[in-house]
C-alpha cells in the first residue's frame, strides 16, 4: 500500500521535557518521524514544550509550536491547524495518553483528525490493564497473576490470596511512577495508597511477583496489510524485578535457545497482531529459567527507550519506518537504507553483541536511596558495541564516565567480605561491580545466583574478566596474555596499569573497526557506522578508502550519556555542529555513545564510531580518520576533558586554543586573567584540606559557595552558611578522589544573568542576554531564565556587553563562550566563563533565529562574522519572550532533598514564549506541570533569613483567597503581620502534623526553605518529599513564588494567550 | 569465551590461498569443505545437525556460539554432518536448563573439528564477494603443509550427499493425534522437525530412503508426499528426477522443502542454478504472492530453482525472495503439489510459515474425501 491519500496534515506530538523514563530518545523518534513525514510530501505541525530538541527546529516541520502539552493547548492547535491526522506514538507516553484522552472524548471525531500508529482500541487494550489481560486470554498468551483494584482494600485482599511479594504498578503512570515491590501487607498499603494516588485514574495493578525469572524484551513492526517482524531481542542482565531502564541490558538475548526465543518471537507478533499496531511495539516478558514457561510483562504500543535502543543495536530505524507504515506505506515497500538494496521488510542479523548500561544520577544525588525496583531512576544510558560480552561490557564501564577502566571499584575492594555478601543482595546501581568484587574473592557462581538471580551465564562472563585482571597483575605480560586482554576490552593503559610492565612497543597497535550493517555482512552495506574490535580487518579504513570524497575531515566529540548538567542540548549543538561541517564541505566523523540521541542516528555525521569517549578509544579512532581536526566545544565536559589529550595526539582542537580553555578552568589563571581584564568577581580561593575550607570560610565570611574545579552542572556545589556545612561538604567530596582542588567564594545574593556570545576570534556576537527569576545561589539550570532581560537597566547592560568582550579578548575565544554574572548592590561580578556550548543555546538559537552553532562552527573553520552577514555585539530584541522554565524528576528520586540550590537537580526543560513576558512565565509553569490554581492552600514554612520576605508572599497568597498553614515559626511572623495562618505541627511532632496536611489534599502549593537540607532523615526534607510525592506544586525559591503569583494575579488563563509558531517570531 | 583453550592453533586456507590464524576446539586434525556462512543468531545445534550442511564448512556470523549447550531435544538429526565449523568464540560454560553438555564436548563427541578465534567477518565478507568457495581447517602448521592442502582443497567436491545422507531403510512413525492422514516422507536428508510437525498435525508417518520408487510409493498408498531437504547440487540427483516423474503421475498431494522443491521443479521440466553465496540463516523475507503478505522464513540452500524455467502450464511461482527475487515457492495445481524453498520447520528459525504443513493436511484431507 502506497501513502495513503486521505493524509495530508499530520499533527506530531512530542514527549516535552526531559524526565526520568521519558529522555531524548523521543527527541530522537520524534525527529526521525517529522523527516520521513516531510519526505513523504506531508506537511507536518509539530508540538513540544522542550525547546532543547532537534526535532522543534525550524527545517523540521512546517508548523512548530512549543507550547504546554496539556489537552486545551492540543485541541486549540487541531482547532488552528485543522490536521487531517495525529501521529500518536512517537511521543512518548506523554504523546500517547493525549492522543488516547482526545480521541476517548470524541474531539478527533468531531473535528475529522485520525489517529495513526495506534487507534483508541489499541491504545487501550495496551493501556487499560483489565483490558489487555482480557486480550491476552483471547489469544492465549499467559499473563502474570494479577488483578486492576482501586482501593488499598482491594489490593490487600488479592495479594492474601496470590500471596507475598506482589509488584504495584499504578496506570498511566511515566516509568512506572509510584509502582513498588511489597513483601508484606503494611509495604503494600503504603505503596498501594500512594500509586492510587498517582495514577490518573486511580488505578493499579496488583501482580504476583516473579522475581528471578528472566526479563527479554523484543521490538516488533507491523504493517496495515499484517506483515509482522521483529527488529531485536534484548536480555536484561537483571532478572524481573529492576525497570529495564534501570538494568544492564544485552541484544541479542545470550542464554535463549532457538526454542526459547522462537516462543516468546511468536508470541511478540501475535501479540502486535491482536492489538493491530501499524507501527512499532515493544514487548516485555519474563521466562522461567527452569522450563518454557513465561509470562508478558507489558506492550507498549509505541516507541520507546527499548526501540530507540534496538535502532541502534541493529541499524534498523524503528522510529522512521513506523511513521512511514502510519501514512499507509507497507513493510515491504521501505528501503532498508543500510543495504540500499533491501528492503525494511526483514530482521536484522547481528555479528556482534551490543551491552547497555544506564546512567543514574546518585553520584549527584548523594542522599538518595539507590535500591532498584520497578521505579526507573537512571536519567539516561550508554551503548557499548563488541565482539564478546566481556568486549562490550569492558567498553561500557568506561562509557558512563564514572572514572571506571575496568568493573573494580576501589571502595569496594576495601569493603569486608561480610559487606560484599550483603551489597550482594542489595540490589543498587553498583550490583555490576559488587557482583564482580565478589567473584574476584571468589564466592561461588552458585551463590551469587542465588543471591542475586542474575544468569550463570553473565557471571561467567565477568569471571573471566576477573581472571583477566588478576593475571595482569601477578603473570608475566607475553605477547598473548596483551593480545587476549584487548581483544576482551582491556585498554593498553589498564593493561600496563594493572601489570606494572610496558606493552612492547612493536606490538603497540590501535583498534580496527567493523561495520553495523544489520545483515551480518549478508549484503555489501553503506552505513557509515562503526565500532571498534581488535580484529585485523578494519572495515573503517577500507569504507573510507572505497568512498573518497576529497574532504578533509573533521572530529565531533560527542557528549555521552545524559546525566544532570549535561542533557540533550549538548547532543542538540553537536548535530548541528556536524550539520555545519557538512554545509562547509567537510566530512564530520563523530563519536559518542549514547543511544538515545539524534547525533548516533547514522546519518547525521559522514562516519558515527559508536565508542567510550576516552583518549585511547579516541586515539583509534583518529588513527584510522586522520582529521584535520577536533570539535569539543559542543559535548560538554566530557569532550572538554579530551582537548589536552588530543593536542597531545597531534590533532588540532580547532576554536579556542586548549590553553585558553584551561585558563578558563584553572582558578589561579583565570583571577590573574580577571585582574588584569579589571572585571570584579566574587572573593575566592583555593583549598585542598577541610582545615584550610574552614580558614578560609571564615575570612571571606558566611555564606561561600564550596564546589570542586572542573565541574558541569554544579556538581557537588553547595552554599555553605556556617563552619559546620563546610566540614560536612568536605568529607563528602574528599571521599571521591580529590584530582583537583575546591574552590571556595564569597556568596553574593544577588541576580543572575547570563550570556552566550560567539567569537571569530576578533568580533563577537551577544545573540542575547538571560536574566534569572531566581538569584544567585540555585545553579542557573534550575533557575527560570527570561530572554531578553526585564528589568536591566541599559547601564548593567551595557557593562555586561564590555565585559563579555574583554573576557572573549583576553580568551581568545573562538567558537561558543558562555559567560554567567551576578548583579549585586548595582554591580557586575563575573561568577564563570565556559569556553564551551552550554545549555541555553537550543533555546536561545530557537527564539532569537540565530543559528548559533553553525555560526559558532563556522568561526571555527575560520569565517568571519561579517562574511556571515552579522553585525557584532548585542543583537536586537524580537518582539516575543521566553521564558524557561526547569523540570524535575523528584517523584521518582526517593530520599532526594527537593531544596533547589547550586548544584543542578532539574532534568529538563520547557519553554513558554508569548508576547508578554507575563504570559510568557505563564505558559512556561503550564508547560513544566503546574496547574495554576488559583485558590485552595498554601503551605508557607521557611528559615529563619526568609521570614521577613515571606510576608510579602504570605499576603498576595491571603488575598488571592488562599488558606494559609505555616509551621510555628512562619506561622508567628505571618499572623503578626495580620496574615490570618493556621500553624501545622512539623513531622517529628505529634499528629495530626504537617504529613496529615499534606496527604488531606487540602494544599495546592508549598513553599519551604531551610538553611539545612541534604540529609533525607531531615524533617524539612522529608516534608519537601512527601509535598513532591503527593504531586502537590512545590517551591523552593521565593523569587519563584513571587513569580508564581504574579501570574495567579494576572487572571490570565492558557485559553486567552496566543498560541505561537516558533517559525513566526522573527 | 572458552579463555582457557588457548592452547592449541588452527588454521583456515581458503582455496584463494588466504589464511586466517585461530584456535582449535573440537577434534584435531585436517578437513576440508565447502565454506558457506549462516546469520542465524540462534540455533547453532540445529545448524550442526542438519543434514543440508553435509560436506559443508559452516561459519557462524554471530559471534558467541555455544551459549545454551548442547541438549537431547534440539538434534535434527541423529548426528552432525558437517565438514567443519568456524566461531568468533564458542562458551565453555553455558546456561541454560535443557543443557547438557557443552559445544567443544559435542565436537569431540561428533569428531568434528573446529575453529574458533578468527576474523568471522572478514572471512564471511570474502564470501560474500567471491562466492562460495572451498577451504580447510588443520591443527597442523601449514608453514611446510600449505601448498598440498591448497591442491586437495581445490579438488575437493561433495559426492552423492543425499545418498550419504538417507536413511537406507524405511521408518514408521505414529502420530498421539491420529487424524489417520498417512504420509510418505521422502528422506534426502530431511530435518526431524519435518516429521515432529507432521505428527503434531496428526499424520502417521513413513520415512522413505531418497531413492524410493513409484512402485514402493504405490505398496505403501499414502495420503500425501512430502519431499524432505537435503545437500548438494539438485540436478545431480538424475535418478531421483526421474522417480518424482513417475510420483506425480501417482495423483496424491505433494509437498517439498528446500531440495525437495528444486527437485520437483526439475521433474517438471525446471531449471537450477547456483546461487553466489546461497542463503543461510532465519531472516529471509519472503513474499506470498497470493496472500500478499511477506514471512519472516528459516534458509539454507546454496542452489535455487530458475523461476521463468517452469512451464506456464504447470506450475506457478507462488513465493519469491524480497531480497534478491529468487525463486522461493511454486504451485502445480493440476498434480496438487506445492513446494517451499524455505524451511516452514523453522527449527532453527521462525515459526511464521507452519500455516504451509496445516495447506498439506487440508489437501490431504479434500484427496481423502474425494475433492481434489
Amino acid at each position: 500500500m502506497p501513502l495513503r491519500s486521505d493524509i495530508k496534515r499530520v499533527l506530531v506530538i512530542g514527549s516535552g521535557p526531559i524526565v526520568i523514563g521519558q529522555a531524548a530518545e523521543f527527541d530522537y523518534a520524534g525527529t526521525q518521524a517529522c523527516k520521513a513525514l516531510k519526505n513523504a510530501g506531508l506537511e507536518v505541525i509539530l508540538i513540544n514544550s522542550n525547546p532543547a530538541t532537534i526535532m522543534t527546529d525550524k527545517a523540521m516541520a512546517d508548523k512548530i509550536y512549543i507550547e504546554p502539552l496539556t489537552l486545551e493547548v492540543v485541541r486549540r492547535i487541531i482547532l488552528l491547524e485543522k490536521p487531517d491526522s495525529i501521529l500518536s506514538t512517537l511521543g512518548g507516553q506523554t504523546g500517547l495518553t493525549l492522543s488516547m484522552q482526545l480521541a476517548k472524548e470524541g474531539f478527533l471525531d468531531a473535528q475529522g483528525v485520525k489517529l495513526l500508529g495506534a487507534n483508541l482500541e489499541t491504545i487501550e487494550k495496551a493501556e487499560d490493564r483489565q483490558a489487555f489481560k482480557d486480550m491476552m486470554r483471547e489469544i492465549g498468551e499467559p499473563c502474570i497473576p494479577s488483578e486492576v483494584v482501586m482501593t488499598v482494600e482491594d489490593a490487600v485482599k488479592f495479594a492474601s490470596n496470590i500471596g507475598y511479594p506482589v509488584i504495584v504498578r499504578p496506570a498511566f503512570t511515566l516509568g512506572g511512577t509510584g509502582g513498588g515491590i511489597a513483601a508484606n501487607q503494611q509495604e503494600l498499603e503504603e505503596i498501594a495508597t500512594h500509586g492510587i494516588r498517582l495514577s490518573p485514574i486511580h488505578q493499579i495493578l496488583v501482580e504476583k511477583g516473579i522475581a528471578g525469572w528472566k526479563e527479554i524484551e523484543f521490538e516488533v513492526m507491523r504493517d496495515a496489510k499484517g506483515n509482522v517482524i521483529t527488529v531485536c531481542s534484548m536480555e536484561n542482565f537483571d532478572p524481573v524485578g529492576i525497570h529495564t531502564g534501570d538494568s544492564i541490558v544485552v541484544a541479542p538475548c545470550q542464554t535463549l535457545s532457538d526454542k526459547e526465543y522462537q516462543m516468546l518471537r511468536t508470541s511478540a507478533l501475535k501479540i502486535i497482531s491482536a492489538l493491530g499496531v501499524e507501527g512499532g511495539c515493544n514487548c516485555q516478558f519474563a521466562l522461567n529459567p527452569e522450563n518454557f514457561n513465561y509470562a508478558v510483562i507489558e506492550v507498549n504500543p509505541r516507541v520507546s527507550r527499548s526501540s530507540a535502543l534496538a535502532s541502534k543495536a541493529t541499524g534498523y530505524p524503528i522510529a522512521k519506518v513506523a511513521s512511514q507504515i502510519a501514512v499507509g506505506y507497507s513493510l515491504d515497500e521501505i528501503t532498508n537504507e543500510v543495504t540500499g538494496s533491501t528492503t525494511a521488510c526483514f530482521e536484522p542479523a547481528l555479528d556482534y553483541i551490543v551491552v547497555k548500561f544506564p546512567r543514574w544520577p546518585f553520584d549527584k544525588f548523594v542522599y538518595a536511596k539507590r535500591t532498584l525496583g520497578t521505579q526507573m531512576k537512571a536519567t539516561g544510558e550508554i551503548m557499548s558495541i563488541g565482539s564478546s560480552f566481556e568486549h562490550a561490557m569492558m567498553k561500557a564501564v568506561r562509557s558512563i564516565e564514572l572514572g571506571l577502566e575496568t568493573l573494580t571499584i576501589e571502595r569496594l575492594v576495601e569493603a569486608s567480605d561480610e559487606d560484599i555478601m550483603k551489597m550482594l543482595a542489595a540490589s543498587d546501581d553498583e550490583r555490576s561491580f559488587v557482583v564482580y568484587e565478589a567473584i574476584k574473592r571468589g564466592v561461588s557462581m552458585d551463590t551469587i545466583t542465588q543471591i542475586t538471580r542474575i544468569d550463570k551465564w553473565f557471571l561467567d562472563k565477568l569471571r573471566h574478566l576477573a581472571v583477566m585482571e588478576k593475571d595482569l597483575k601477578t603473570l608475566e605480560l607475553t605477547e598473548e596474555r596483551v593480545r587476549v586482554a584487548r581483544e576482551i576490552g582491556f585498554l593498553d593503559k589498564t593493561i600496563e596499569e594493572l601489570s606494572g610492565q610496558k606493552i612492547d612497543e612493536v606490538v603497540k597497535t590501535y583498534a580496527s573497526f567493523k561495520m553495523v550493517d544489520t545483515c551480518a555482512g549478508e549484503f555489501a552495506a553503506q552505513t557509515p557506522y562503526f565500532y571498534s574490535t581488535r580484529d585485523k580487518e578494519n572495515e573503517a579504513a577500507l569504507f573510507i578508502e572505497e568512498h573518497p570524497s576529497g574532504k578533509e575531515r573533521i572530529l565531533v566529540l560527542g557528549s555521552g550519556p545524559i546525566r544532570i548538567g549535561q542533557g540533550i542540548e549538548f547532543d542538540y549543538c553537536s548535530v548541528h555542529c556536524a550539520w555545519a561541517l557538512r554545509e562547509k564541505g567537510y566530512e564530520a566523523i563523530f563519536i559518542n555513545n549514547n543511544p538515545e540521541t539524534v547525533s548516533t542516528d547514522f546519518d547525521t555525521s559522514d562516519r558515527l564510531y559508536f565508542e567510550p569517549l576516552t583518549k585511547e578509544d579516541v586515539r583509534s579512532v583518529v588513527e584510522t580518520e586522520k582529521p584535520i581536526g577536533a570539535i569539543v566545544q559542543f559535548g560538554g565536559q566530557t569532550a572538554i576533558k579530551l582537548t589536552r589529550y588530543l593536542e597531545e595526539m597531534g590533532v588540532p582542537v580547532l576554536g579556542t586554543s586548549p590553553a585558553n580553555i584551561d585558563a578558563a578552568e584553572d582558578r589561579e589563571v583565570f583571577d590573574q586573567l580577571l585582574e588584569s581584564c579589571q572585571i570584579p568577581r566574587p572573593q575566592g580561593e583555593t583549598v585542598y584540606t577541610t582545615d584550610e575550607a574552614v580558614d578560609v570560610a571564615n575570612r571571606l565570611g558566611f555564606p561561600v559557595l564550596l564546589r570542586p574545579s572542573y565541574v558541569l552542572g554544579g556538581q557537588n556545589m553547595i552554599i555553605a552558611y556556617e563552619p559546620e556545612d563546610v566540614v560536612e561538604y568536605m568529607n563528602i567530596i574528599t571521599a571521591v578522589e580529590l584530582e583537583n582542588p575546591v574552590l571556595i567564594d564569597k556568596y553574593l545574593m544577588g541576580k543572575e544573568v547570563e550570556v552566550d556570545a560567539i567569537s571569530d576570534g576578533e568580533n563577537y556576537l551577544i545573540p542575547g542576554i538571560m536574566e534569572h527569576i531566581e538569584r544567585a545561589g540555585v545553579h542557573s539550570g534550575d533557575s527560570i531564565s527570561v530572554y531578553p532581560p526585564q528589568t536591566l537597566d541599559s547601564r548593567i547592560r551595557e557593562t555586561i556587553i564590555d565585559y563579555t568582550g574583554r573576557l572573549v579578548k583576553a580568551l581568545d575565544i573562538v567558537g561558543m563562550v558562555n559567560i554567567q554574572y551576578v548583579i549585586y548592590e548595582d554591580e557586575v561580578y563575573v561568577i564563570e566563563v565556559n569556553p564551551r556550548s552550554s545549555r541555553t543555546v537550543p533555546y536561545i538559537s530557537k527564539v532569537t533565529d540565530i543559528p548559533m552553532v553553525n555560526i559558532a562552527t563556522k568561526m571555527m573553520l575560520g569565517d568571519k562574522l561579517a562574511d556571515l552577514g552579522y553585525v557584532p555585539g548585542l543583537q536586537p530584541e524580537g518582539d516575543y519572550v521566553a521564558v524557561k522554565v526547569p523540570v524535575f524528576s523528584f517523584s521518582k528520586l526517593q530520599d532526594v532533598d527537593t531544596q533547589l540550590g547550586p548544584e543542578m537537580k532539574s532534568t529538563g526543560e520547557v519553554l513558554g514564549v508569548a508576547k508578554t513576558f507575563a504570559d510568557a512565565l505563564y505558559k512556561g509553569l503550564v508547560a513544566s506541570g503546574n496547574k495554576m490554581e488559583r485558590s485552595g492552600g498554601v503551605l508557607l514554612t521557611v528559615k529563619d533569613r526568609d521570614k521577613e520576605a515571606i510576608v510579602e508572599i504570605g499576603r498576595q497568597f491571603h488575598e488571592l483567597g488562599f488558606t494559609i498553614y505555616g509551621t510555628v515559626g512562619t506561622a508567628l511572623i505571618l499572623n503578626e503581620n495580620n496574615i490570618p495562618t493556621k500553624v501545622v505541627r512539623r513531622l517529628a511532632e505529634s499528629k495530626p502534623n504537617i504529613g496529615d496536611l499534606i496527604e488531606s489534599g487540602k494544599l495546592n502549593y508549598v513553599i519551604s526553605t531551610s538553611s539545612k537540607g541534604r540529609m533525607p532523615q531531615h524533617d524539612d526534607v522529608r516534608m519537601r518529599r512527601k509535598s513532591v510525592e503527593s504531586s502537590i506544586a512545590l517551591l523552593t525559591s521565593l523569587d519563584t513564588a513571587q513569580a508564581l503569583l504574579d501570574c495567579l494575579k494576572s487572571n490570565r488563563t492558557m485559553t486567552e494567550i496566543e498560541l505561537v509558531d516558533i517559525k513566526d517570531i522573527r | 569465551m572458552s579463555y582457557y583453550k588457548r592452547d592449541k592453533r588452527a588454521w583456515l586456507v581458503l582455496s584463494d590461498g588466504s589464511v586466517f590464524e585461530g584456535y582449535n576446539f573440537g577434534c584435531e586434525g585436517t578437513t576440508i569443505g565447502e565454506i558457506v556462512f549462516t546469520t542465524g543468531m540462534t540455533g547453532y545445534q540445529e545448524v550442526l545437525t542438519d543434514p543440508s550442511y553435509y560436506g559443508q564448512i559452516v561459519l557462524q556470523t554471530y559471534p558467541l556460539i555455544g551459549n545454551y549447550g548442547i541438549n537431547a531435544d534440539d538434534m535434527e538429526s541423529e548426528r552432525s554432518w558437517i565438514n567443519g565449523y568456524i566461531t568468533k568464540e564458542w562458551c565453555e560454560e553455558p546456561s541454560n536448563f535443557r543443557n547438557t553438555h557443552n559445544i567443544n564436548e559435542f565436537m569431540i563427541e561428533q569428531d568434528k573439528i573446529g575453529i574458533w578465534d578468527v576474523d568471522t567477518r572478514a572471512i564471511t565478507r570474502v564470501i560474500r564477494e567471491h562466492g562460495t568457495m572451498n577451504g580447510a581447517i588443520t591443527t597442523e602448521d601449514i608453514a611446510t603443509t600449505k601448498e598440498a592442502l591448497l591442491e586437495k582443497i581445490r579438488a575437493f567436491k561433495v559426492v552423492n550427499p543425499v545418498q550419504a545422507v538417507s536413511r537406507k531403510n524405511k521408518g514408521w512413525y505414529y502420530s498421539q493425534v491420529n487424524r489417520a492422514n498417512h504420509v510418505a516422507l521422502i528422506d534426502y536428508g530431511y530435518k526431524h522437525n519435518i516429521l515432529r510437525m507432521l505428527l503434531r498435525l496428526g499424520c502417521n508417518v513413513t520415512v522413505m530412503p531418497a531413492n524410493t520408487t513409484i512402485d514402493e510409493i504405490r505398496n505403501l498408498n499414502p495420503d500425501g508426499i512430502m519431499l524432505s531437504n537435503g545437500p548438494g547440487d539438485p540436478a545431480e540427483n538424475v535418478e531421483i528426477i526421474e522417480n518424482l516423474k513417475d510420483f506425480v503421475k501417482y495423483g496424491k498431494p505433494i509437498f517439498g522443502i528446500c531440495l525437495g522443491h528444486q527437485l520437483l521443479a526439475l521433474a517438471m521440466g525446471g531449471e537450477t542454478f547456483k546461487l553466489k553465496y546461497g542463503h543461510r540463516g532465519m531472516n529471509q523475507p519472503v513474499k506470498d504472492v497470493t496472500r500478499d503478505r511477506v514471512f519472516i522464513t528459516s534458509q539454507n540452500h546454496g542452489y535455487a530453482v530458475v523461476p521463468e524455467s517452469i512451464p506456464a502450464e504447470v506450475g506457478k511461482v507462488t513465493h519469491f525472495n524480497l531480497n534478491d527475487g529468487t525463486c522461493e515457492g511454486v504451485e502445480y495445481p493440476d498434480i496438487h503439489a506445492f513446494t517451499v524453498q524455505f524451511h516452514p520447520e523453522a527449527s532453527a528459525g521462525p515459526n511464521d510459515t507452519g500455516y504451509l504443513f496445516e495447506q498439506f493436511t487440508d489437501l490431504m484431507e479434500r484427496g481423502q474425501q474425494g475433492c481434489l
